[in-house]
């Protein structure tokens, strides 16, 4: 007897694009009589071509993916939007039905594509709490035996007898969370519900998933956070436009991911969009050496330069850069202002273009790719471009230290300044 | 993905191993497939969810009245207002026959069992619409949502009936002719017609607003007019005759005839073999909404 609780088998789901039929059934008799007498379509408009139901119109979600979970695994299925992985946790938990193919499950399933699901304004914390327990697939018996410890783990003791919709958003996420938290479900599948809350809260749930997983329940987790998603499992599923592309460790995943060639980035020098109603605007980035030519790597004991070029409709004192630097797994390191050294002013610029030198010290950053990302904003006011990743360059050791002991470790290696004191007798 | 990876190697492996063993003799608790058998109803897993039902009923009773001054009093204004204003009109302005009945009484007793009808009718045929947010995000037996509509409707029908017979015992004071026989034992039969009659066509009528929405429209629209073919305003006796067969073939006029005789006497026309016809036709509907409404929950979300 094998421990598979999950059997995932040929399993494919198509969608129809566009609209099925036209909608209302009047219409539709429309259209079906004058089929049957012969006549063009009536609901088509002039020139147009007959729509129905034509065969490539349709969009594969899901495409032949097979894939097996053994008890206790907590699996990390990861993929660029539309990749397929919110409609494989959809036939998961039985919301749509696959097209082709068949899933065979061990246990009870319980899933959790979104907090709060059910949740009533008019009803209290304490009435929200079974009803949400029972459309997850809890008894009233359950609910009630746990309700103190999920009541404890949202925070909220308070105001459980407080109709929910005067609850602030965080206590409502923070209920919700404590809920679905609670079940007892052999399998659970999480879709990106830790997006929500705040950090503290955030944390928290991931610790209980993690307890969730050492209980040796299975868990299968869809999440961008790489973070959350290394730290939680321990396999990983990588989908790339409905088909099952990379399966293995979730390390081994995640970094596939990130390396990914639909998910490279420009290297050297980048156009941005420019806004059309900004006052002020950045046209381009580009990552540059001491001597001011363009690069894509660096060495890491070379200063790097982040040459910004951009326009300015305006003198303000509240124009503002700001530039994200993120490593490989997509951990912001550190994001510095323009506005924390110096500020645009009339004495110093002029209106029209102007062009920002950001400097980063050598030897920050260790040996790797980093991400950079660009914003430009006036301060107070609003955002006016942000990218999230611009472009991205690869920082690398000139020459390896004789002993690998002694090389820095960690996320930034800054050079620190070490002395040592004289001994005072 | 060219790159030879052993993870991969070793799943593929692990898995063309599996295949040689016996796996399917192995015991699944659960298989997903794309389409069921036309029969599976899966009527155990409704009734493993009747702590679902329950608390669905009960916030559907509890929301009702929140923050409302009258709070569950609406449940009795509705059908008395109803029942003053037909008596006004139908009774006072167009003095229409009520077979010797006292026509508060008369319409009264019609309003409430057709109000349960109606009610029943036009809420589980929302079904889909009113909870597709729900039903996208999470699974449980579908059904559990129109069988709850059935018992919280019937909780509004129970305070109404209660209140009917309030007006039956003034009435009876007041001297009136009424004549209670023993054929109010069928009242729960009457109430578990009027219950399937109501979820049968409800969830058939639901399944079809995934796809069509102006049938959404056409329910309240034509619950209205199945009432005028129904004996609610006239007695059966009064319709011209060429129009008799319709009324015959309602399933709805034996329950509000029988339910009128049973508490007021007069001179309905009650027989058995007419309770009977209902509760067939009521069976098939039943039947074939449950039917229907299975084979779409399975894909709906992708046409709401």
């Amino acid at each position: 007897m094998s421990n598979v609780v999950i059997s995932v088998e040929n399993l494919s789901k198509e969608y129809r694009l566009g609209q099925i039929g036209t909608g209302t059934l009047s219409r539709d008799i429309n259209v079906w009589w004058a089929k049957v007498r012969g006549n063009a379509n009536p609901m088509l408009r002039l020139g147009e071509t007959d729509h129905g139901n034509r065969a490539g119109e349709s969009l594969w979600a899901l495409k032949d993916v097979s894939f097996t979970v053994e008890q206790g695994e907590a699996l990390g299925i990861i993929g660029r939007n539309g990749a397929g992985k919110s409609t494989l946790l959809k036939i998961l938990s039985r919301v749509t039905a696959p097209t082709s193919g068949r899933v065979k499950v061990k246990g009870r399933i319980a899933s959790l594509l979104e907090v709060g699901t059910g949740f009533h304004p008019d009803l209290t914390g304490r009435e929200n709490t079974y009803l949400n327990g029972a459309i997850l697939g809890m008894t009233r018996r359950e609910v009630h035996r746990k309700l103190d410890e999920i009541v404890a783990f949202a925070e909220i003791e308070r105001f459980i007898d407080t109709p929910v919709k005067r609850y602030s958003s965080g206590m409502y996420v923070r209920l919700a969370f404590a809920v679905a938290a609670h079940l007892d479900p052999e399998i659970l599948v999480v879709d990106e519900v830790l997006a929500v809350g705040d950090v503290e809260f955030q944390k928290k749930c991931l610790g209980k998933m993690g307890d969730v997983t050492h209980e040796g329940r299975t868990v299968l987790f869809v999440s961008h956070n790489m973070n959350a998603i290394s730290s939680l499992c321990s396999s990983g599923l990588l989908f790339e436009l409905g088909k099952l592309t990379q399966s293995g460790t979730i390390l081994k995943v995640v970094q596939d991911y990130l390396q990914s060639a639909a998910n490279k980035l420009d290297r050297g020098k980048v156009k941005l969009e420019i806004p059309l109603d900004a006052p002020f605007f950045i046209k381009t980035i580009s990552i540059c050496n001491d001597q001011g030519n363009i690069i894509s790597s660096i060495s890491k004991n070379d200063r790097i330069v982040i040459k910004i070029e951009g326009n300015s409709n305006i003198v303000s004192e509240r124009n503002m850069v700001a530039i994200d630097i993120k490593n490989n797994e997509d951990n912001l390191l550190f994001r510095t202002h323009s506005i924390e050294q110096f500020r645009f002013s009339k004495d110093v610029n002029k209106l029209g273009n102007f062009t920002l030198n950001c400097i980063i010290p050598a030897n920050l950053l260790p040996a790797g790719t980093y991400r950079v990302g660009i914003i430009s904003a006036l301060t107070g006011i609003r955002e006016l471009q942000n990218l999230q990743s611009a472009l991205e360059f690869d920082v690398y050791q000139d020459q390896l230290l004789g002993n690998q002991f002694i090389g820095s470790r960690g996320i930034l290696t800054p050079q620190c300044e070490w002395s040592l004191e004289k001994n005072a007798n | 993905m060219g790159k030879w990876n052993p993870n991969r190697a070793i799943n593929n492996m692990n898995s063309a191993l599996k295949e040689t063993l016996p796996l399917d003799k192995e015991h699944w608790d659960m298989i997903i497939e794309p389409k069921r058998n036309l029969l599976d109803l899966r009527l155990g897993e409704l009734w493993r969810a009747r702590d679902l039902v329950i608390l669905f009923v009960w916030r559907d009773f509890v929301a009702f009245y929140k923050q409302t001054i009258l709070g569950p009093l609406w449940y009795i204004i509705q059908p008395l207002l109803t029942t003053v204003v037909f008596t006004f009109i139908f009774g006072s302005v167009a003095k229409l026959p009520t077979d010797g009945l006292p026509q508060f009484l008369f319409y009264m007793s019609g309003t409430v069992v057709w109000a349960y009808f109606a009610t029943c009718i036009t809420n589980t045929s929302n079904t889909f619409i009113t909870n597709s947010q729900l039903f996208g995000k999470v699974y449980f037996p579908r059904l559990a949502v129109p069988v709850s509509i059935l018992i919280s409707s019937l909780i509004a029908f129970v305070i109404q009936f209660v209140f009917f017979l309030g007006f039956m015992g003034y009435f009876a004071l007041g001297g009136a002719a009424l004549h209670p026989n023993w054929w109010i034992l069928m009242t729960p039969v009457l109430i578990l017609i009027m219950a399937g009659l109501g979820l049968g066509f409800g969830i058939i009528i639901s399944a079809l607003t995934t796809k069509y929405r102006d049938l959404r429209f056409l329910v309240t629209f034509g619950v209205t007019l199945l009432m005028y073919a129904t004996p609610v305003i006239l007695p059966i006796s009064s319709f011209p005759a060429r129009f008799q067969w319709i009324i015959l073939a309602n399933p709805m006029t034996p329950i509000v005839e029988i339910f009128r005789y049973a508490y007021l006497g007069g001179a309905g026309a009650v027989n058995l073999p007419d309770l009977a016809y209902s509760f067939g036709f009521m069976v098939v509907v039943v039947i074939i909404g449950t039917v229907i409404f299975n084979r779409v929950e399975a894909t709906f979300m992708d046409t709401v």
